[in-house]
């Protein structure tokens, strides 16, 4: 039986990794898809302490490095649940169950999707995520941006910078993100606000070429885009846990800064956790809490 | 075998004309999930007899990112006969690519 089982190899979990190594606890890290979680997305972090500017493929491939050193193993399967008989805790994967003393959650969040159709169909064809990652593929032409919060905004302006022409579509009239952001998205002339909307079909061939958005007062209108960047937000990983976390509205696993779940022994860290600040130096900052607390746990 | 780079001067001796499947990773350097991606092509390559694979850097080659429409990456592509048979976009784990060459 291993002594710890940290469910997801970002941040947070490559973070308890290293702190559990240290307090001499065997470890084994299960991680869906590759090290390193959403931070390799970004080629540039300039909020980290320390590190002035580094990329968050090198972040990623840093702190993985230095688990690995330390002694943490690495499986890259899927964590679908937790099983607890108190003493013993089963993570269960599509292929293995692995059994250990205590567990921490870190499994962070993914994308919101919009919810129209064929949307799933046009990822890598028109409809993105991540302008920072795909902005490049739209110069000189025109894009849409979704959402109301501070990353539709930056999105919005890092765009403007890029693209011919940019829609900003809003489901309110009022943002929720920074105003300082909208004054600046205000001075461009190639931003286009198109309030009170929300976006009812996309129209594709092979690539996204147009998407229909639908006013409150059910006026219809449509965009001539090559490019959707969604962003509406993130949703946390949590779902397959529910049986020993409690989740809040939102599906963020609720537990305080001791990273303690109703579960005895099983733990969250990072972003699928109730918290205001979601960046990595709160994500590592909770890996370390949890780790400490594990440890703690089976001490005692 | 190893992922060999293409350019779009050789995509077609190197991928069209070629008479095995291609599997071609669309990528650019300042993308990490592509980093990320790599190893898990090499390791591929190293298994897989009968594909060939092959990385092209989308910046320096955008002619073909045009071509096939590409708006994302990594974005992995399955040539069969010079024709595209089938396509991967984002970072995805091995079982992926293993079930896409069958
Ligand atoms: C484009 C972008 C830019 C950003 N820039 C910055 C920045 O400059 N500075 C900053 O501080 N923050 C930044 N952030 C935010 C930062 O990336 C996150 O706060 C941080 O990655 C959260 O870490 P985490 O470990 O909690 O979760 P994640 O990074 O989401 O990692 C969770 C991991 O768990 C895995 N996983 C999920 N479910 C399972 C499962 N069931 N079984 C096994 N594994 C699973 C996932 O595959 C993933 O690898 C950025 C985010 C994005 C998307």
């Amino acid at each position: 039986m291993t002594d710890i089982i940290i469910i997801g190899a970002g941040p947070a979990g490559m973070t308890a990794a290293i702190y559990a190594r240290r307090a001499s606890k065997s470890v084994l890290v299960l991680e869906a898809m590759s090290y390193g979680g959403q931070i390799i997305n970004t080629p540039d972090i300039e909020n980290y302490p320390v590190a002035a500017h580094i990329s968050g493929f090198e972040f990623a491939q840093n702190v993985y490095n230095q688990a690995k050193a330390l002694g943490a193993e690495f499986k890259f399967e899927k964590a679908v649940e937790i099983r607890d008989s108190g003493d013993t805790k089963t993570v269960v994967t599509p292929k293995n169950e692995y059994e250990a003393k205590a567990v921490i959650i870190a499994t962070g969040s993914e994308n919101r999707k919009l919810g129209v159709a064929d949307e799933d169909k046009l990822v890598g064809r028109g409809v993105s995520y991540c302008a920072t990652c795909d902005g490049a593929f739209f110069r000189k032409k025109a894009v849409a941006v979704v959402g109301g919060g501070n990353t539709a905004l930056e999105d919005a302006l890092y765009l403007a910078d890029i693209a011919e022409k940019v829609y900003l579509i809003h489901r309110r009239d009022r943002f929720r993100g920074e105003d300082a952001t909208v004054e600046k998205l205000k001075q461009r002339e190639n931003v286009e606000f198109v309030y009170n909307s929300v976006v009812t079909k996309l129209n594709a061939d092979k690539k996204l070429e147009s998407v229909e958005v639908t006013d409150k007062q059910g006026n219809v209108r449509t965009l001539e885009v090559s490019g959707l960047f969604v962003a509406v937000g993130r949703i946390p990983e949590n779902q397959n846990f529910a049986s020993v976390i409690e989740l809040d509205g939102a599906g963020y696993a609720v537990a305080a800064e001791n990273c303690r779940t109703k579960t005895p022994g099983v733990f969250v860290a990072g972003d699928n956790r109730v918290k205001d600040v979601r960046q990595l130096v709160t994500a590592t900052a909770d890996g370390a809490v949890a780790a400490t607390e594990a440890v703690k746990y089976i001490n005692s | 075998m190893a992922v060999k780079t293409i350019t779009t001067e050789t995509f077609a001796s190197e991928v069209l004309q070629s008479n095995i499947p291609v599997l071609v990773d669309f990528y650019a350097d300042w993308c990490g999930p592509c980093k990320m991606l790599r190893p898990t092509l090499e390791e591929l390559s190293v298994e897989k007899s009968g594909v060939k694979f092959a990385a092209i850097n989308i910046d320096d080659n955008p002619e073909m990112a045009d071509e096939y429409g590409i708006s994302s990456i990594p974005c992995v592509i399955l040539f069969k006969n010079g024709k595209e048979a089938d396509r991967s976009i984002g970072l995805r784990p091995k079982e992926a690519f293993d079930e896409m060459l069958g």
